[in-house]
């Protein structure tokens, strides 16, 4: 099967491989080496997609991954991959894509019609237009302009697909294998330099593979790349990566390598990553990254058909594919001539080369004259038609003052256009080096940076084939010497920058409509005419960064690549200022789209978030437990029994314990052993407690402060000897308690001799609940005295529990007679399961976080992080009685003294009965004084914020030992509105509830000793 | 990601640490003989300097230890690691740009 634009020879495609893939359902052949965009054109298909906003039919503008405008999906089920550029798509036998954004076919798109109302549609009117009502926003016009426009839809199937990530180190990262690239990888790795090649496309090479004339060091070019590659493979010291795009430029020369690996296969190698993500640290870096062709800005300029000369070109010697038939050539810059000399001598007719410059002063326009091709300087390209494909332009000459003379018309099949060239200097931007624009070539250069790094070639303005392998050489060399040191003798200096390459146009070439008529794309992808950028100006905005938002010129995938110096050119001269002191807006990454997967790495499904368990999970597991997750941890919140649910569940629970006796896993708590000399002073420089005093075999709750006097944790601390205590944290605190702790001791008391150890996954703990509990671990405990006068409440004994050594702690986060059995935590499981057997005739039920909220809540114990946030102080909460008040010091002592800690209108820690005992509040409802304000708050809706809002319920349950809901609050003022009735508004309606001691049971804590 | 010199332990990636804030701001004595706005300068006042900046890490995934370090927060370099409790090293010259 012969394509019909395929030329006969030539091109870099292997022609013994015919691949067969389909566009849009329809069959088309290609040959290994095409890219799907150069098998298409090769088919004559130009059409390959419609516009993001207009619809409007949209061709091949590029050759690489600064394709605006042909972005495709491919492949189906799992793996249907949407907005690829057909550029960067490696053609594989069986390949299926499709065009997107159009309904029903790319050929007749209803959403076209967008296109005839486009002037309903100038630049920024969706924040116009659909303001009103401000409610429909969200519902209504935001997923309609959604499905409207966008691009192509995301896949709905698991990514079956793994992907890999590696690390690595080298002397030299070189990004780039152009001419410049390449000789920097090889006069690096020359002088001693562990290199990194790497390159977005699958062939080295960059711009090589489109030369034909060239000759480098007396060689062919082409046969020059071979032995450069060749070398470079056999290098032990090179690794080089093609099909990997360095995306990101992150800080000391940390760079980010998306490696693509299986895409462009028919069949991947079971078992191999799809892509590869490089996390690469490089003492030195080598931008080599190029530059980008820029197209003209003329009315009409989208149409399928007209595209970058230098990406004819590369199609043409890169594919053999013939663009077209007839072109028309239409520059600002030299390069365009090259381009149409050699599609000449391909047969594609020229019908005129359009040069908008009244002076060339380059040898080519003599060159293109001498081979018989018309060339008409001062000429501006006016207008263009053609419905799915360009079929006629209109052009007319140009004066520089911008006058327009008589227009006539060619036909053509096929518009190249030159604006010049941008170097890409996105990565050099992202390592946040500076930039100077260089006025003659109408560019930004890079200029010093904060990295590593040095840029060669095309990307710093150092255009030509032979200029850039010399700046490429001079690069690599000098990276070598910055990173292996004195190894380098003679070091070439840097190509000295000549601005005499042209400068192109930054400015839409004059044509004779009204302006208003005109639609002369700047930005394809995101469908930004000239007419938006001034619109955007005219409006007001004179930032360029703001001017890219209203307009999303330069924005999503394309980072502007072809884009953006034009934007700024039209936005300069509109606000009338010089183009440098407008400025580019910031590059960031990606380069070019990285998938999610790359990102994700192993860290999916099981591997996305380590999972911590106790030594009682599986068993827990077999009892049926729902689990809940606290940080990290799983923890079981209800044991249900026979198809219970957590209410019934719950209830039962806490009856058991109050009635009977409860189990109950708390390893999670966090542990801290504290050491030494002088633990007791640590002790109470970061509590607010005094710890001298308390001896050694007792316990006290323990509350400590941020230095700005908040409360950061609380726990139960047992002191085990003079010089050693056994700290608990809450299970979400222990990181950060340890921290802080750390913190202190390092850099302000680094004097106190001691030493912090966290014991928190030593350490099983098993909390034993109930009037029972005594009795059942009496006959497990060997070697310590449980009763009531050897061992009282808050006190901790050491011995051992079936012979395994314990730290018995006799506490109580219930109200009811405990005791937490610590054991080392390999025996937890063990020790959990003798605690049930010997329990089993009194019915020891266990219990879960919920059970344990709801009976810590019906005793006012607070949990830091529920009932408090960062402004709540130990007074706050009722806690004064904790503060150790004969200590001079201690974390967050003197902010407790500022104006704003003591003021009495605070809120504080309260109790709350709903008058309706069945009621349970919510959790977060907002309480307000009186009725009066509650009916007001909610006739006007949205203010409900007012100042009337008094405080916030924070804990919420209903409690079966008082047969009623129960909430912990903070009100302000609360401790003085004992017995007032306030309201809780809530869209059913307001609730009243009375304010109360938060200790609901048992006050006097008579039921600890029972 | 930054490369950091742990004193202790040497170059590790950034992963391995946790911010600590400005350092050499150190905690008085006796907090009590502060007034309150001398105290809330303590507690909230920052230098929140544009170039070299002395600050805390703690190589908390590593030796667990604070250290100081003198990072020019315009280009992310570091000047200097100290341990805690020595003298902030004297400014280092300016670092040669890199050729563009």
């Amino acid at each position: 099967m012969s394509a019909p634009f395929r030329l006969e020879g030539g091109g870099r495609i292997d022609r013994t491989r015919t691949l067969h893939f389909t566009f849009d359902g329809k069959p088309y052949a290609g040959f290994a080496g095409d890219t799907l965009a150069s098998a298409l054109l090769a088919n004559g298909v130009h059409l390959v997609g419609r516009s993001f906003k207009y619809h409007r039919p949209r061709g091949i503008v590029a050759a690489g991954s600064d394709e605006p405008n042909a972005l495709v999906s491919v492949g189906s089920g799992p793996r249907f991959t949407p907005n690829l550029r057909a550029t960067q798509v490696e053609l594989h036998d069986g390949l299926v894509a499709q065009s997107q954004n159009h309904w029903p076919s790319v050929n007749f798109d209803l959403g076209a019609l967008n296109d005839l109302f486009s002037p309903l549609f100038p630049a920024g009117f969706y924040y116009k237009t659909f303001m009103w009502p401000k409610s429909a926003w969200k519902r209504f016009y935001e997923p309609k302009i959604r499905a409207m426009a966008g691009l192509g839809h995301a896949p709905t199937l698991p990514d079956p697909d793994s992907y890999a990530q590696r690390y690595a180190h080298c002397d030299a990262l070189i990004i780039g294998a152009g001419p410049a690239g390449i000789a920097a990888a090889l006069a690096a790795e020359a002088h001693g330099a562990r290199v990194i090649l790497c390159d977005e496309e699958a062939e080295l090479g960059g711009s090589l593979l489109a030369e034909r004339k060239g000759i480098i060091e007396g060689k062919d070019a082409s046969a020059w790349l071979a032995d450069a590659v060749a070398k470079l493979r056999q290098s032990p010291k090179v690794r080089w990566l093609s099909r990997t795009t360095a995306f990101g430029y992150f800080p000391h020369n940390m760079l980010g390598l998306a490696e693509r690996m299986t895409d462009h296969l028919a069949a991947p190698a079971d078992g191999r990553p799809r892509e590869r993500l490089w996390q690469v640290r490089a003492k030195e870096v080598v931008l080599a990254t190029g530059a980008l062709e820029r197209p003209l800005v003329f009315p009409d300029n989208d149409r399928p058909g007209i595209m970058l000369a230098g990406a004819a070109r590369q199609y043409l010697t890169r594919y053999a594919v013939k663009p077209g038939s007839r072109a028309v050539v239409a520059t600002a810059h030299d390069e365009a001539y090259r381009a149409a000399l050699e599609l000449a001598a391909a047969s594609v007719e020229i019908a005129a080369i359009v040069d908008i410059r009244q002076d060339m002063p380059g040898p080519w326009a003599a060159r293109a004259r001498a081979a018989g091709l018309r060339v008409l300087p001062s000429t501006t390209l006016c207008a263009t038609s053609g419905r799915h494909r360009v079929s006629r332009v209109e052009i007319a000459p140009c004066g520089s003052d911008g006058k327009i003379g008589a227009r006539s018309r060619l036909d053509c099949d096929l518009v190249l256009m030159c604006g010049g060239f941008t170097p890409t200097i996105h990565l050099f931007s992202q390592a946040r080096g500076k930039l100077r624009f260089a006025e003659k070539l109408n560019a930004f250069l890079p200029d010093g940076g904060a990295e590593n790094l040095r840029c060669a070639g095309a990307c710093r303005g150092i255009f030509g084939l032979e200029s850039a392998i010399a700046d490429g050489v001079a690069a690599g060399e000098a990276a070598a010497r910055d990173a292996v040191g004195g190894r380098v003798e003679a070091v070439h200096a840097p190509v000295p920058l000549s601005e005499d390459g042209g400068g192109g146009r930054l400015e839409p070439l004059p044509n004779h409509r009204s302006p208003h008529r005109v639609k002369a794309f700047v930005d394809f992808q995101n469908d930004v005419t000239a007419k938006d950028v001034k619109l955007a100006v005219r409006e007001g905005f004179r930032s360029i960064e703001h001017i890219k938002r209203y307009t999303t010129t330069g924005m999503a995938t394309d980072q502007g690549k072809t884009s953006n110096m034009n934007a700024l050119g039209i936005a300069a001269s509109a606000l009338d200022k010089p183009l440098p002191t407008v400025g580019l807006t910031t590059f960031r990454m990606p380069y070019t789209p990285v998938t999610f997967g790359a990102f994700a790495g192993s860290a999916r499904g099981e591997l996305f978030d380590p999972v911590r368990v106790t030594s009682t999970h599986e068993w827990a597991k077999v009892k049926g437990a729902v689990f809940e997750d606290v940080g990290q941890w799983k923890r079981a919140r209800y044991f249900p029994v026979k198809g219970e649910d957590m209410q019934r569940a719950v209830a039962r629970e806490c009856q058991a314990v109050r009635q009977s006796v409860g189990l109950f896993d708390g390893s999670t708590l966090g542990k801290i052993e504290i050491v030494g000399p002088d633990a007791a002073e640590f002790m109470n420089r970061i509590y607010v407690n005094p710890w001298t005093k308390l001896e050694p075999g007792r316990c006290r709750y323990g509350v400590m402060l941020r230095e700005d006097g908040s409360i950061l944790d609380d726990g139960v601390v047992g002191r085990l000897a003079a010089d050693r205590f056994h700290v608990t944290t809450t299970t979400g605190g222990a990181v950060q308690v340890l921290n802080h702790m750390e913190d202190f001791l390092q850099t302000e008391w680094s004097g106190l001799d001691c030493w912090l150890t966290s014991t928190t996954e030593q350490w099983a703990v098993i909390a034993v609940q109930g009037p029972e509990s005594r009795k059942v671990l009496e006959r497990l405990v060997e070697d310590i005295d449980l009763s009531s006068a050897a061992m009282p409440h808050m006190s901790v004994r050491q011995g051992h529990i079936c012979g395994v050594p314990t730290r018995l702690f006799r506490v109580s986060f219930t109200g009811e007679l405990g005791f937490e059995i610590n054991v080392p935590a390999d025996y937890g499981r063990a020790i959990w399961e003798a605690v049930f057997d010997a329990g089993f005739s009194r019915r020891i039920t266990p219990y879960g976080t919920e059970a344990m909220h709801v009976m810590r809540a019906e005793k006012g114990y607070i949990i830091v992080g529920q009932d408090t946030d960062g402004t709540v102080t130990a007074d706050d909460v009722g806690l004064s009685w904790a503060i150790g008040k004969a200590k001079k010091d201690f974390v967050g002592k003197r902010s407790l003294a500022r104006p704003a800690m003591t003021d009495a209108d605070r809120k504080q820690l309260v109790g709350l009965l709903p008058e309706n005992p069945e009621l349970v509040l919510e959790e977060g409802a907002q309480i307000v004084a009186d009725r009066q304000s509650a009916i007001g708050q909610k006739m006007i809706g949205r203010k409900m914020m007012g100042e009337k809002m008094i405080g916030h319920v924070t804990s919420s349950y209903f409690s079966v030992a008082l047969g009623r809901g129960i909430a912990l609050a903070m009100v302000a003022g609360g401790r003085r509105r004992m017995g007032e009735t306030l309201c809780v508004p809530m869209p059913e309606g307001v609730i009243k509830a009375v304010v109360t001691n938060p200790v609901f049971l048992d006050p006097e804590g008579k039921r600890l000793d029972a | 990601m930054l490369l950091i010199d742990c004193p202790f332990c040497g170059k590790r990636p950034e992963l391995e640490f946790r911010y600590g804030g400005e350092a050499h701001i150190a905690r008085p004595d006796d907090p009590s003989e502060f007034g309150d706005k001398a105290w809330g300068q303590f507690l909230y006042g920052r230098s929140n300097q544009r170039g070299m900046h002395a600050e805390r890490w703690r190589h908390v995934h590593g030796c667990g230890r604070f250290f100081n370090a003198l990072r020019d927060t315009t280009n992310d370099r570091f000047a200097a690691t100290y341990k805690i409790g020595e003298e902030r090293p004297a400014l280092p010259e300016a670092q040669g740009a890199v050729e563009a």
